[in-house]
């Protein structure tokens, strides 16, 4: 099975991806250039968090329209497993590979901590292998993560089962409190429709060994590369 | 001819401004009582060429569409200028 981290400029947590992806599925992951026309034939496609051009303009803007970004799109629209987390989540709102967008943080700061976390749904293949209501200890880093999106889009997403974590507190409940952001809901990370086109704000390949603080990360990661490498197709 | 198209982009109504909230009250606690919102935004200028101040606003109006603007959350006015 072959994992592709996309690199854009001022992408900053790609080698942490290749790390964790490496570290669960003992195969070296490649790293795809974003003026690349090709995906390498990976199985498995990582936008992950940083920068990408500065975040001018807005986070995700620019790089949506990179090269590579076009066969992403192909590749997601015949079913390819991408997993955008953080700055790859915002790319892949941008983008319209994934509904709604991520707002400023309503707290008027960058935040730069560690979250909990409760799995929604075990049906996506990036929680098959873990129970609903399970709770996940890894960190935000994000100055603009508030998930936003039209009231029937969060219906949607509300009545298909296809909100993945939500922001809690320790008892597992959704607080204002533990909401980082502002993130309506509390929603933490979405799939899209077909089962295939994963983001979240929070960064489960930093929280990805003990001396970390937390290695609830590899959960998700090891369900994904599982559930791909097990030839499961998005549910 | 070469013509002059701004472009304003705005949060849509209803999707939060926290900017705009703090720079209100900010306003308020320097005595500016008479300020009751205020909403942040960006403001582009693009030089065009084009042959007709319809054809600048079509063309700023597709460029606000495609990448200036985030049409989820935000709007946009395009003046063209001389």
């Amino acid at each position: 099975m072959k994992v592709g981290v996309v690199v854009f400029p001022g992408s900053n947590c790609d080698h942490d991806a290749y790390r964790a992806f490496k570290l669960v599925s003992g195969v070296e992951p490649i790293y795809l250039w974003h003026g690349s026309h090709d995906l390498e034939n990976s199985d498995i496609v990582v936008l992950p968090g940083g920068f990408s051009y500065g975040d001018y303009l807005r986070a995700g803007a620019i790089a949506r329209f990179s090269p590579i970004m076009k066969k992403v799109f192909d590749f997601a629209h015949n079913g390819g497993v991408v997993l955008g987390i953080c700055n790859g989540f915002q790319i892949l709102t941008e983008s319209g590979l994934l509904p709604g967008a991520l707002l400023r943080n309503n707290g008027l700061r960058f935040v730069c901590k560690e979250v909990i976390l409760r799995v929604e749904t075990d049906r996506p293949l990036i929680t098959a292998d873990i129970k609903p209501g399970t709770l996940l200890r890894m960190p935000v880093a994000h100055g603009e993560g508030g998930y936003f999106a039209n009231h029937s889009d969060i219906t949607r997403l509300e009545t298909s089962g296809r909100i993945l974590f939500r922001y809690v507190d320790s008892a597992g409940a959704v607080t204002s409190g533990a909401n980082p952001n502002g993130s309506i809901n509390g929603i933490a990370g979405i799939v899209n429709e077909d089962g295939n086109v994963f983001g979240m704000m929070p960064h489960p390949e930093r929280a990805s060994e003990a001396i970390l603080g937390s290695s609830d990360g590899l959960a998700l990661i090891k369900s994904l590369c599982l559930q791909v490498a097990g030839g499961a197709v998005a549910r | 001819m070469k013509v002059t198209a701004n472009i304003r982009v705005f949060l849509k109504d209803g999707v939060l401004d926290p900017q705009g909230v703090t720079i209100g009250r900010a306003l308020q606690d320097l005595g500016f009582g008479n300020v009751l919102q205020v909403s942040t935004g960006k403001m582009f200028k693009l030089e065009l060429d084009a042959e007709t101040e319809v054809e600048a606003k079509k063309i700023a109006g597709d460029a606000a569409s495609k990448l200036l603007a985030n049409p989820i959350i935000e709007r946009f006015e395009v003046e063209v200028v001389r």
